[in-house]
């Protein structure tokens, strides 16, 4: 395989994108061509079609579907409230009386004749959408979506969890401190909190009293994560999760230090206000947790790194991370790339490479045991 | 392009997988079809690329690389095939982007709703959900899942011919309710297949016509005892060509590349299998064990003798993607209790989850090899578990069933994957068929599918049998020829006694005979492996020395067999099943006996 995927989180401290947002169904765009916005500030706006709910009457009343088609009081299409009656039925030669209330507000769509249930659409529910970002509206799509160009640092974790958040970015730790309660002070609240690994539960809990909306950290172990979510995490598809921190691991899991060149950039980035998402999804063309912090610094790159990951490979030269056992977590310098697949000390054979470590250490890997840094 | 077998030399194959697209270069050679040369790229189908094109021809630029054919002029092949430049044909297989993910309801779990799951599996679909009127689950609870599912095709059935209409009518009115959108083209309505009761089709067709575009097919059970699965499965093709690859990134120009339609992987791959199963006379079980999901496929033969194919798929376990999941359902101590050495729980976890977050990457100590290989080993457990309760036979009468399906059977569920009747077991993905050693692919599947009585273990040397599986559709004898030649790498006989194990008190459990000689016994507790030279076809006999040892034939009754013996000869495994005892000490005596340390 020689055009790897190598996996190239990227890490830049100038660079420009866009971002799209975009509303599930049409709507209308709050925003136009030219605004400037921050990431708090609504930029689209729709109405989502109510819930369709199946009212099985024959089965709450006890009747046969006949009797519910006979004793209906609504039509197709009709508007009903909260409590309107929908169907009455005598039993006991009209001695016993019984009616089934609308358990909600809504409008009749259908009324399946074969099985007496009727569909009630019930009233539709507004949905707005932030800017999520801060920037320009470059632009947009009628009654659909908002393109915003942000100019800024954009650091990239390798697994996260909790969706978007918008808040102050607070260095609390060092890059290789073990997180603990020490590291909290008062005044977090609506902040990203950066630094450090290995957070306990206790320590996400009271960072969560404490108003905190994200934590960026170099890693964390099963169960903080595991006893924070509520529930074991086995696949990588991550962003949905209903939890008050947004947590951004950069390195992995276990003990890992923080890459110093991310975490240089987000010592540089304190106090700055920041875009987080923990969203994760590892599959091929991965959707990895990212950070964004909109601002005028000097421009050190302009390129979208994970292009030319894909289009040039691995060169000698390179600056690689290695991401597995025996080498975790070390850094060094592509100095050879051999044609042939070796053999490993697995036994399995592998397209590998050599790198120089930051020790001097010149040692073998598989290609796909690297990440471009 | 050609299409007639006679006239083809040169056929280009891709699989493209949801992480790698592999092209096989297929020749005719001076000694017959082989497979030549292989190329492989990461697949392209999702973004940023988003275009499977991409991945494939990467792909075919390594196979020009390795190979020195030209194949390819301006992104166009070029054909035919002339004697180191073009190829006569291009064919593919596709799983890419998830695969053909489908939701299946019916009204009654364990009938219509299973034949379903049958059909959809049999056509080489993944069941994200199944839902039915008794599965416990409320109204809204089932409107609230289907509205989070993105599925590529909904198959609804229900009711015999003649019998329910409520819950058929309530079924569609559920999807109705949750109004699913399809994972792929905005524009694109979603594809509904109805095969339940005919007497509401019309019904169905009306509730579902305003959200679906709703195809309807005859009833996949039209009555308690009989499955019809093939209109079901014909149809789910039809749309997988029309509404899922033509939708998916780049797949219009992987279309347009071949003459032939692209077939779903699973599908593929069942094709191939059941062709060999059925010549042979063998009951085989095949396992595809890759990064998110792992394929069990069995062929079986049922109570009156026909062979029945079955397909699962159990759609979150995997070596990769999903690895932290097989963490989770198996447990830690289930894993760990395969290593050859101690290992901390925690390290465990964390170097699994690690591989989840960086799936490609492979291990480079063996420490680290031992510890995927146990992972696997639970994969397979749980799959082959998965695989049992859905591979079930309805006894008694004589139907037809084709690779997907096409049988009736009636209602009397019983399982048909019996690991003691089992006669050959089929081993690919990565983990299986690249591992290092080939003996340590047979243990991993010993002890992950925990195998019985007299087995033959073989690997897919590098998961070949999708390719295969689609060129046989063209050229039946050239696939054949290299799935014998190329594909399949004979390991392994495992020979495993079963006993009880209050009543078998003495270690000596069985006598081996090799054409008549005796090589071996059989001794509790132990796996030994007994030398015989490879190709040579001879008599296998195996004599229970205890009454209460069973070797497929019951209780203190001998087994014989005629056998080719495979490249390591056989593995004799005292260990009683299913294996529960196994600690580190004794994996690490089994490692050293077999040459795996």
């Amino acid at each position: 395989m020689k055009n790897v995927l190598t996996p190239g989180l990227q890490v830049l401290k100038s660079t420009k994108l866009k971002k799209i947002r975009e509303l599930p169904i049409k709507g209308s765009v709050l925003v136009k061509v030219g605004d400037l916005v921050n990431g708090k500030q609504d930029v689209c706006r729709a109405d989502l079609p109510g819930d369709l709910r199946i009212l099985r009457i024959p089965e709450r009343m006890g009747i046969e579907v006949e009797e519910v088609l006979a004793g209906l009081k609504i039509k197709e299409g009709q508007s009903i409230q909260q409590g309107d009656v929908i169907c009455e039925h005598s039993g006991l030669f009209g001695l016993l009386k019984t009616t089934y209330d609308s358990p909600n507000t809504g409008i009749v769509e259908f009324i399946t004749k074969k099985t007496g249930n009727i569909g009630l659409r019930l009233p539709s529910k507004p949905l707005s959408l932030n800017a999520y970002v801060d920037g320009k509206v470059v632009s947009i799509v009628e009654e659909k979506s908002v393109e915003i160009e942000v100019s800024g640092s954009y650091i990239q974790g390798i697994f996260g969890v909790g969706g978007e958040k918008y808040g102050k970015l607070k260095v609390i730790a060092e890059a290789n401190e073990k997180l603990s309660l020490d590291h909290l002070d008062n005044d977090i609240e609506g902040c990203i909190l950066v630094g450090g690994k290995l957070p306990d539960f206790n320590f996400l809990l009271q960072a969560e009293k404490a108003g905190a909306i994200g934590l960026i950290a170099a890693s964390i172990t099963e169960i903080p994560l595991k006893t924070y979510l509520g529930y074991d995490l086995g696949l990588a598809v991550t962003g949905d999760e209903d939890i008050a921190i947004s947590i951004i691991i950069t390195e992995g899991f276990g003990d890992l230090n923080f890459s110093k060149r991310v975490y240089d950039l987000l010592k540089n980035l304190d106090g700055k206000m920041a875009s987080i998402n923990g969203a994760t999804q590892v599959r091929a063309g991965a959707i990895r947790p990212e950070v964004l912090v909109s601002g005028d610094f000097s421009i050190e790159s302009d390129v979208d790194s994970r292009k030319v990951t894909f289009e040039s490979g691995l060169v000698v030269g390179q600056s690689i991370r290695i991401v597995r056992v025996p080498y975790f977590g070390e850094r060094g310098e592509i100095v050879e790339m051999p044609n042939k697949k070796e053999v490993i000390d697995s036994g399995a054979k592998a397209r590998i490479l050599r790198a120089k470590l930051e020790s001097g250490e010149v040692v073998t890997v598989p290609r796909v045991n690297v990440e471009i840094v | 392009m050609i299409t007639s077998k006679e006239d083809l030399t040169t056929v280009l194959v891709t699989d493209c997988g949801s992480t790698t697209t592999k092209a096989l270069l297929f020749e005719k050679t001076k000694s017959g079809w082989r497979q030549t040369f292989r190329g492989e790229a990461p697949t392209t189908v999702e973004k940023p690329v988003a275009d499977v094109t991409v991945g494939a021809l990467n792909a075919f630029k390594e196979i020009e690389e390795l190979s020195g054919r030209s194949i390819l002029k301006d992104k166009d092949f070029k054909t035919p095939a002339q004697k180191k430049e073009g190829i006569d044909l291009y064919l593919s297989t596709s799983s890419a982007g998830g695969g053909l993910q489908m939701l299946v309801c019916g009204v009654v779990k364990h009938i219509t709703t299973e034949s379903a799951e049958r059909a959809a599996l049999g056509a080489g679909g993944i069941v994200l959900d199944a839902v039915s009127a008794d599965d416990g689950r409320e109204d809204f609870e089932r409107v609230e899942k289907i509205r989070h599912l993105k599925p590529d095709i909904v198959l609804l059935c229900g009711g015999v011919d003649g019998g329910s209409t409520v819950h058929v009518i309530e079924m569609a009115e559920t999807i109705l309710a949750a109004a699913p959108r399809p994972r792929f083209g905005n524009t694109l309505q979603l594809p509904v297949i109805y095969a339940g009761n005919k007497n509401v089709a019309k019904e169905v067709e009306e509730i579902l016509s305003e959200i679906a575009k709703v195809l309807m097919v005859e009833n996949l059970r039209p009555t308690v005892d009989k499955e019809n699965l093939g209109p079901a499965r014909e149809a789910i093709h039809e749309f997988f060509l029309s509404h899922v690859m033509s939708h998916s990134p780049g797949y219009n120009k992987l279309l347009a590349w071949s003459p032939v339609p692209v077939m779903p992987t699973p599908a593929a791959v069942g094709d191939i299998m059941r062709t060999y199963a059925e010549k042979n006379n063998l009951n085989t079980l095949c396992v595809d064990i890759g990064g998110a999901t792992t394929d069990v496929f069995s062929v079986f033969k049922n109570k009156v003798g026909e062979f029945i194919f079955n397909r699962t798929v159990s759609a979150n376990l995997g070596m990769s993607y999903s690895i932290a999941n097989v963490l989770i359902e198996a447990g830690v101590e289930n894993i760990s209790r395969w290593l050859p050495s101690d290992v901390k729980d925690s390290e465990v976890k964390d170097r699994l989850r690690n591989k989840m977050i960086r799936p490609s990457s492979i291990p480079q100590t063996k420490n680290d090899l031992w510890l995927e290989q146990s992972v696997c080993r639970e994969a397979l457990r749980l799959s082959l578990e998965h695989h049992k309760s859905l591979a079930v036979g309805l006894s008694g009468v004589t139907q037809q069933r084709g690779i997907a399906s096409i049988f009736s059977q009636t209602s009397n569920r019983y399982e048909l994957v019996d690991q003691m009747k089992l006669d050959m077991v089929i081993g690919s993905g990565g983990v299986l068929s690249h591992a290092p050693e080939r003996l340590g692919a047979a243990l991993m599947m010993i002890d992950g599918f925990s195998l019985m009585g007299l087995t033959e273990i073989a690997v897919d040397s590098i998961f070949m049998m999708p390719h295969l599986g689609v060129l046989s559709s063209v050229h039946p004898e050239a696939a054949e020829e290299i799935f014998l030649n190329d594909c399949m790498v004979r390991i392994c006989h495992s020979i495993v006694p079963v006993y009880k194990e209050k009543a078998t008190k003495k270690l000596n459990l069985a006598r081996v005979f090799v054409n008549h000689k005796e090589v071996g016994i059989v001794i509790k507790n132990k796996i030994q492996r007994v030398d015989i030279p490879e190709g040579q076809v001879c008599e296998i006999r195996v004599e229970p020395l205890q009454k209460s040892v069973d070797l497929g034939n019951g209780q203190g009754e001998k087994i014989s067999k005629t056998i080719t013996v495979a490249e390591y000869g056989l593995i004799l495994d005292g260990r009683n099943r299913p294996i529960r005892n196994t600690k580190n000490e004794l994996q690490n005596e089994i490692y050293k006996e077999l040459g795996l340390l």
